[in-house]
């Protein structure tokens, strides 16, 4: 007898949790009992099993590994007795998820349950097959719930339904085989079975076409009836809540009804009485009649039009927002963002509350109401509701603020009315809330500046004004510093002033003074100070009287220990001692970037290879475009590691004119990476002012002796032809990568599709924020390898940022990745990303595909990670 | 499927009941519910009983010590949630006559059979309190 097995009850171990005082002690009375449970279970242990599977569910919940009780489950719902089934399913559905192999083992105690004599059985069963069902056990299973449907006791029938939910969402083929019991189920009387037949039929009509045309020509008139009943009905003790017969059954059922009616006239004419009843019928006073409100507000809004609904809809609505419960005017908020697609004049009209509810001090409201004023702003609009929102942000909470200056920043580049107007605002956001402020933003707010050539001195004359009072604002300080470095001269001679600015009278050493006390600011980062020293140096031949002040806080970073900013002073230091002839023309003013290029790469919609000056760009390994073959290019170029262009992450090709962002930017795989650094190097040794006649012979010689030979003979290939297609050196699996970007910057080579058998699309992965088909094509004359166009779309109301999309294989596999179409994915499936993969099967005809997958992407400036398996490619791909 | 998870923790923070209706690792669980429990917490009797946290809405009601806390997704009804929530908790006053924190941490098991009668699959199965609790009494008097 093992001496640990008598150990302690289920009591005595809670109430001995329960007293630990620290969480160490909590670990170590936790480990004290999975050391006993685990002997138990070694020794076979049955007659304590039920106990401590009961310790293992609680050691479970306190978010303790307790892998090693799985098979007890199995054990356990093996065994013949009732309790020991019912604990065994609960570790099952707690302990387990469908991902562990060792749900296979299960599937035969289920369905041998699913067939037994005791109905409570049964119900266990079933309860554990709805919760934890995989696509396997869904195929396998099917024919024993599509029975139970029909069981005698209404108690089976209704976790039947619900357990048909599972399958078919696991396997939608299965669908079409439920159709007629799920029908049946809506004409029964229990309101349990009611209430999942319900949602199964929703749900059935979500997975096959062919459903919802069946329940909209048989059931449409059933659904309304039972509906009409129901709020009809005289007091049910036993279903009421606050007056209101079965709350839950009136939602499910309009959530049906919306789904019948959404896009069909006639069924949705069918419906419009019983949804005017209880639009105006429902008691209004408790939350369970708004809660039915609510629902009946969304499917007004979501079947076909009807104006009378509508305005009885958005009435409702009004007063939701006018209500002093928190919870009302929270749903309020929510559905009025669905009603602006519907009637969005109707919603204009509340405007002023819902601005109101912005500035609430409940932060739930405040962003819903903040995400419905960023869908109410329109060209007419704009400017009142930017300044609302801009007075706020000044006394909005720190944790808020990052949300309203992103939806700010949007509003204003979205609907900016005109130029003058754009950069003021931007300005004040930069002063309120500037180190909120993305990346992007600010590029693009330099990128607007370049091209407001009339507005060059307004803007660096506003920024001094502004730099001065909010001196605390990095980002302010950045955009500040360059456009001084650019357009210094026009700060201090007032060249084109406006009427309505204020004079301002600014000394050469004034301007200096602004850069130098940013670049001394110990809390200025890398970034900016290396901003600085480039103003520092274009400042020095505009203001030549302040030449030898300059040069004295260049000389200053010469002993910088961080490498960027010490060779930055070395190299401007000596331009500016030695090389007075030349730095007149060298620090002239940034060409002229331009926008709509700028928009679109930002987008990641048009991945054009942006010419940065004059000069032929190529092509170089990392998918880096950069100008080499006029001398003075290359000296001008004075960044130190050039940021190669990842094909679709937007806003970065401003990095390269800017020379300034020193850290790496996300480059989209790991293979990515090496590479690059590798470049980096030999773009850091190019980029180091070589004397342009020397050029060609010494590049090589550093090529080869810090590159390793392959991507070395790439970089000479590239380098000696300029013109060559890229494509022409390619080798793999080492230039893999390199076509990556490549492919980026062509239009993908059109494939024949036509070859060989069809195969069907499938959802390769569904979550409740996210959705994944497959449409499969072979390559002419290759069967070993399939086509994949992955298409993402995105089921929630937020836009995804920095989408990426990871797969990995097993090795009998090889996959290839082509970039995505974009790395934006825009809210409620209103457009999509695509990306192809290329796999080939090296024992085609003997294994199928596998493939599990990871996707990451930024919600609301959150990382979101998520990760699945798919299990279910067509056969014989 | 509307339910996503279903948390009960008391005002410490420290939960008491955890079920899950979609998977997610152990130390996935141990940060969310840590996240989502400061984030409920800290707020007022009069702010609303809704939060937005990273994908999941999460809907709650406090009674007495114990928080009840539900993940659910975009498409289910909020206030129906909170309905669901008194469900609960009036359902669990019934078995244990006025439920409190000690009754759902020694008879987690009930808590849980109670729980599975009345959502599966992340969707509600049964509104009645005496169906919901008609199993659970029949064993009782069995064993």
């Amino acid at each position: 007898m093992n001496p640990f097995s008598s150990g302690t009850r289920l009591r005595d171990m809670i109430r001995s949790i329960r007293a630990c005082k620290t969480a160490a002690e909590e670990r170590a009375v936790v480990r004290k009992e999975c050391a006993a449970i685990r002997a138990a279970i070694s020794e076979n242990d049955q007659d304590y099993r039920h106990r401590n599977l009961a310790k293992l569910m609680f050691i479970h919940m306190l978010g303790y590994p307790t892998h090693f009780g799985q098979m007890e489950c199995l054990k356990s719902i093996a065994s013949p007795g009732f309790p020991e089934k019912r604990i065994g399913y609960l570790g099952l559905m707690l302990l387990l998820d469908e991902r562990q192999e060792v749900l296979m083992l299960v599937t035969n105690s289920i369905k041998q349950d699913l067939n037994h004599t005791n109905q409570y059985i049964v119900g266990l069963a079933l309860c554990a097959l709805g919760n934890i069902c995989s696509a396997e056990m869904a195929r396998d299973l099917a024919p024993e719930v599509e029975r139970l449907l029909q069981f005698r006791d209404p108690n089976i029938r209704k976790k039947a339904a619900l357990c048909t939910i599972r399958i078919i969402r696991k396997v939608p083929d299965l669908a079409e085989n439920f159709i007629n019991s799920a029908a049946s189920l809506l004409k029964e009387k229990h309101h349990g079975v009611l209430l999942t037949g319900v949602q199964l039929c929703t749900d059935l009509c979500k997975v096959s076409s062919e459903a919802l045309e069946y329940f909209r020509k048989k059931c449409t008139e059933g659904v309304v009836k039972v509906l009409k009943d129901l709020a009809n009905s005289p007091y049910a003790p036993e279903y009421d809540i606050a007056g209101i017969t079965d709350p839950f059954l009136h939602i499910r059922l309009l959530k049906f009804l919306r789904v019948l009616g959404q896009g069909d006239v006639d069924t949705s004419d069918c419906m419009n009485d019983i949804l005017a009843q209880v639009a105006t019928k429902t008691e209004s006073n408790k939350n369970a009649g708004n809660a039915i409100l609510y629902e009946c507000v969304a499917t007004i809004m979501s079947i076909e039009d009807n104006g009378g609904l509508r305005v009885l809809a958005i009435n409702i609505l009004g007063r939701f927002l006018s209500n002093r419960d928190n919870n009302i005017r929270y749903v309020a908020l929510n559905m009025l963002m669905r009603a602006i697609t519907v009637d969005s004049q109707a919603v204009q009209r509340h405007r002023a509350t819902i601005l109101e509810c912005v500035k609430d001090s409940d932060a739930s409201i405040r962003k819903r109401a903040l995400e419905l004023v960023y869908l109410l702003v329109n060209e007419s609009n704009v400017k009142p509701l930017t300044k609302e929102l801009i007075d706020y942000l000044e006394v909005s909470e720190p944790e808020f603020r990052g949300d309203l200056t992103a939806k700010i920043c949007s509003i204003v580049e979205k609907f900016s009315p005109e130029k003058i107007w754009y950069i003021d605002q931007m300005l004040k956001v930069l002063s309120e809330a500037g180190n909120y402020v993305k990346d992007d933003v600010w590029h693009a707010l330099i990128v607007v500046i370049t091209n407001a050539s009339n507005l060059h001195g307004y803007a660096v004359r506003s920024l001094y004004r502004l730099v001065q009072t909010a001196g605390d604002q990095e980002i302010l300080i950045r955009v500040a510093v360059w456009c001084i470095g650019e357009y210094g001269d026009m700060l201090v001679n007032n060249t084109g002033f406006l009427d309505m600015e204020e004079p301002i009278t600014v000394t050469e050493s004034d301007a200096v003074d602004v850069v130098e006390t940013a670049i001394k600011r110990h809390s200025s980062d890398l970034t900016s100070r290396a901003m600085c020293l480039v103003a520092l140096l274009k400042l020095s031949s505009r203001f030549p009287s302040c030449s030898v002040r300059i040069n004295n806080i260049i000389v200053q970073y010469k002993g910088s220990l961080v490498l960027e900013l010490q060779q930055r002073a070395l190299e401007f230091g000596a331009i500016v001692d030695k090389h007075q002839n030349i730095r007149s023309t060298l620090v002239e003013r940034m060409p002229v970037l331009d926008e709509a290029t700028y928009s679109g790469r930002r987008a990641g919609s048009v991945p054009t290879v942006v010419s940065t000056s004059q000069g032929t760009p190529i092509n170089l390994p990392n998918g880096v475009a950069k100008t080499t073959s006029a001398p003075l290019v290359d000296l001008l170029d004075l960044s130190s590691d050039d940021v190669p262009v990842p094909s679709s992450s937007g806003g970065d090709f401003l990095q390269d004119l800017l020379g300034v962002d020193l850290s790496p930017s996300s480059s989209q795989t790991d293979t990515n990476q090496a590479q690059k650094r590798g470049t980096d190097v030999l773009l850091d040794l190019l980029s180091i002012g070589t004397p342009p006649a020397q050029s060609n012979s010494s590049i090589p010689d550093m090529v080869s002796s810090s590159q390793d030979s392959k991507s070395a003979i790439n970089v000479l290939e590239q380098l000696s032809s300029p013109s060559a297609p890229a494509g022409g050196v390619s080798t793999p699996p080492g230039s893999s990568s390199m076509m990556d970007l490549l492919d980026g910057f062509a239009p993908n080579p059109s494939k024949p599709e036509n070859n060989g058998p069809a195969y069907p699309s499938i959802v390769a992965f569904e979550s409740s924020t996210l959705k994944v088909t497959f449409n499969f094509s072979k390559q002419p004359g290759n069967q070993q390898t399939t086509i994949i166009e992955a298409n993402f779309s995105n089921k929630t109301f937020d836009a995804y940022t920095d989408f990426i999309f990871q797969a990995a294989v097993p090795k009998f596999l090889q996959l290839h990745l082509d970039p995505a179409s974009s790395n934006t994915l825009p809210a409620s499936g209103n457009g999509s990303i695509s990306q192809k993969l290329r796999i080939t099967n090296s024992q085609h005809g003997k294994k199928s595909l596998v493939m599990r997958i990871r996707i990451g992407y930024k919600l609301n400036s959150k990382d979101v990670l998520e990760d699945g398996q798919i299990n279910n490619f067509p056969r014989g791909l | 499927m509307g339910i996503r998870f279903i948390l009960m923790v008391n005002k410490q923070g420290q939960t008491r009941l955890a079920q899950y209706y979609e998977y997610l690792t152990i130390e996935e669980r141990r940060a969310l519910e840590g996240e989502i429990v400061r984030k409920c917490l800290a707020r007022t009797e009069q702010q609303c009983s809704f939060v937005e946290h990273r994908n999941y809405k999460i809907v709650y009601r406090r009674y007495a010590s114990l928080f009840f806390l539900v993940g659910v997704d975009n498409e289910e009804n909020e206030l129906a949630i909170l309905e669901f929530i008194h469900l609960l908790v009036e359902t669990m006053d019934r078995h244990f006559g006025n439920v409190c924190e000690l009754d759902i941490m020694f008879h987690l098991e009930k808590a849980h059979f109670m729980l599975e009668e009345m959502v599966m699959n992340g969707c509600i199965v049964e509104t009645s309190k005496s169906n919901i609790l008609g199993p659970i009494q029949l064993l009782e008097k069995a064993s």
